[in-house]
């Protein structure tokens, strides 16, 4: 169906959190800083934006117009917390991973965003794909700049990653006497690398645009001046 | 992103017709807070019992951390004793001090203390002292430092596994390292800290100092004291 293409396409490009809306930046600077962290918080946010759009699209008739924004706040809130209790009760090994990163989400003004948005006014199975989408497109692009600050800030990659999978060790990327950037591990390095991507992003559309121009042109050029 | 279109329910704009729905509005929202605060506290109440379980796991874990099970042979969780609130050891709440000893005689104390001023709150602390007055080891129990940055203190997060920071503590004392230099070199101490977080590294550090420095001057009479029994400081200041 092509409306739920172009809900994914939204969440995880053309509307990218970070790339396109720039929210989400506090839990961005707090926690880039390395692969494993960041791709823990950003599959913690996915899991939320679901709950969250899930959660108020069911309710939203409920919920008069003119006080959503109060309501919508309060049942972030309450699932965050809940999420949180129940990773600490019954999934305690990942709590001890993730456990730091849950409250963090309440942070992400995405997930109000997408609530207000999105949720309150369209169906469930949309509004749950849409959290989805806008939790991948945060996932990656957290993903990528922890990796990127890892590899520059400290020269590994992975580092953590036997706190999730026991067996496993840190990849040494850069040589072992690298004396680190610090920078990159310091709020800035988050600014830096986030900027770098959004001029990528902006230099792959400017040129998609280019390109549709240029063969719109072409199309329509014996048709219509 | 308000949506022009949606129906703005005031049809009779007059004095009574706006009370109604200014009334509507609250009891809404009132009945929306006693719902989800009623949704928190079931979740709560539904996983604290399994919470406080999982917490007793991790700080048996701990104890084996910071104490070796071969240096003693009682059976250290029923050789305990209570130990009020202590300032000196940030400690607002009654914990338990735990006693090992082999063949009878004093090997360790295991307690916990607090370090009230860490970068983002308060970073929990296990230590074990030995008998001879040495810290035989110290461990972060929690801790909230900044993902990365300050969390090196917990040497899981640490990234030199081979001697992680918090291990520069073991087996050091007081006649090792005079109590004047029990800080890190940033304060003119002894103490290694990581560029960029020091906040961490000497709030870790005052803490072990001060903790130390209590359970020394009260060793015997925490060797003491008989089971489950409620410690209480004479020499309290």
């Amino acid at each position: 169906m092509s409306a739920w293409k172009d809900i994914a396409h939204n969440g995880i490009w053309k509307q990218n959190t970070l790339l396109a809306q720039l929210l989400g930046l506090c839990p961005l600077l707090a926690v880039s800083t390395t692969l494993v962290n960041a791709v823990s918080l950003g599959l913690a946010t996915i899991l939320v934006m679901l709950l969250s759009n899930l959660a108020i699209s069911a309710l939203r008739s409920l919920i008069p117009y003119e006080i959503r924004i109060p309501v919508f706040v309060l049942i972030i809130a309450a699932l965050v917390t809940v999420v949180d209790l129940a990773f600490n009760a019954y999934l305690h090994d990942l709590y001890l991973v993730l456990g730091i990163f849950i409250p963090l989400i309440v942070t992400n003004c995405i997930v109000l965003a997408r609530v207000e948005a999105f949720a309150a006014k369209n169906g469930l199975l949309d509004s749950m794909l849409d959290g989805v989408a806008m939790g991948a497109g945060f996932l990656w692009v957290i993903g990528l700049i922890g990796g990127l600050r890892e590899i520059i800030g400290q020269g590994t990659l992975f580092s953590g990653i036997e706190m999730i999978v026991p067996t496993a060790h840190a990849l040494q990327i850069l040589p072992a006497d690298y004396p680190g950037f610090l920078v990159m591990i310091l709020p800035p390095g988050a600014f830096f690398t986030l900027a770098l991507l959004i001029a990528g992003r902006n230099w792959l559309e400017a040129r998609a645009n280019q390109r549709r121009l240029a063969q719109q042109r072409r199309d329509t050029a014996p048709l219509t001046a | 992103m308000s949506d022009p279109d949606e129906p703005l329910e005031i049809a009779h704009p007059e004095e009574s017709g706006a009370m109604r729905i200014a009334i509507r509005t609250a009891a809404v929202l009132l009945a929306f807070t006693l719902a989800f605060t009623a949704f928190m506290s079931s979740a709560w109440y539904l996983t604290a019992p399994r919470v406080a379980a999982s917490a007793q796991a991790e700080k048996l874990r701990l104890i084996g951390e910071v104490l070796a099970p071969t240096l003693y042979d009682n059976a250290l969780l029923a050789d305990a004793i209570t130990l009020p609130p202590q300032t000196v050891l940030g400690l607002d709440e009654d914990t338990r001090l735990f006693r090992a000893r082999k063949n009878g005689a004093p090997v360790a104390l295991v307690l916990e203390a607090t370090a009230p001023d860490g970068y983002s709150g308060q970073i929990g602390l296990l230590l074990a002292v030995a008998a001879d007055g040495r810290l035989l080891a110290v461990r972060v129990t929690r801790h909230k430092e900044t993902p990365g940055l300050g969390d090196y203190i917990d040497p899981k997060k640490d990234r030199n596994k081979a001697r992680p920071w918090i291990t520069q503590f073991s087996n050091l004392g007081f006649a090792q390292i005079p109590i004047d230099q029990w800080r890190v070199k940033k304060d003119g101490g002894h103490f290694d800290q990581r560029a960029g977080a020091t906040i961490s590294a000497r709030a870790v550090t005052n803490a072990t100092r001060q903790a130390l420095a209590w359970t020394v001057a009260r060793r015997d009479k925490l060797f003491a004291l008989p089971n489950n029994a409620r410690f209480t400081d004479s020499s309290e200041e």
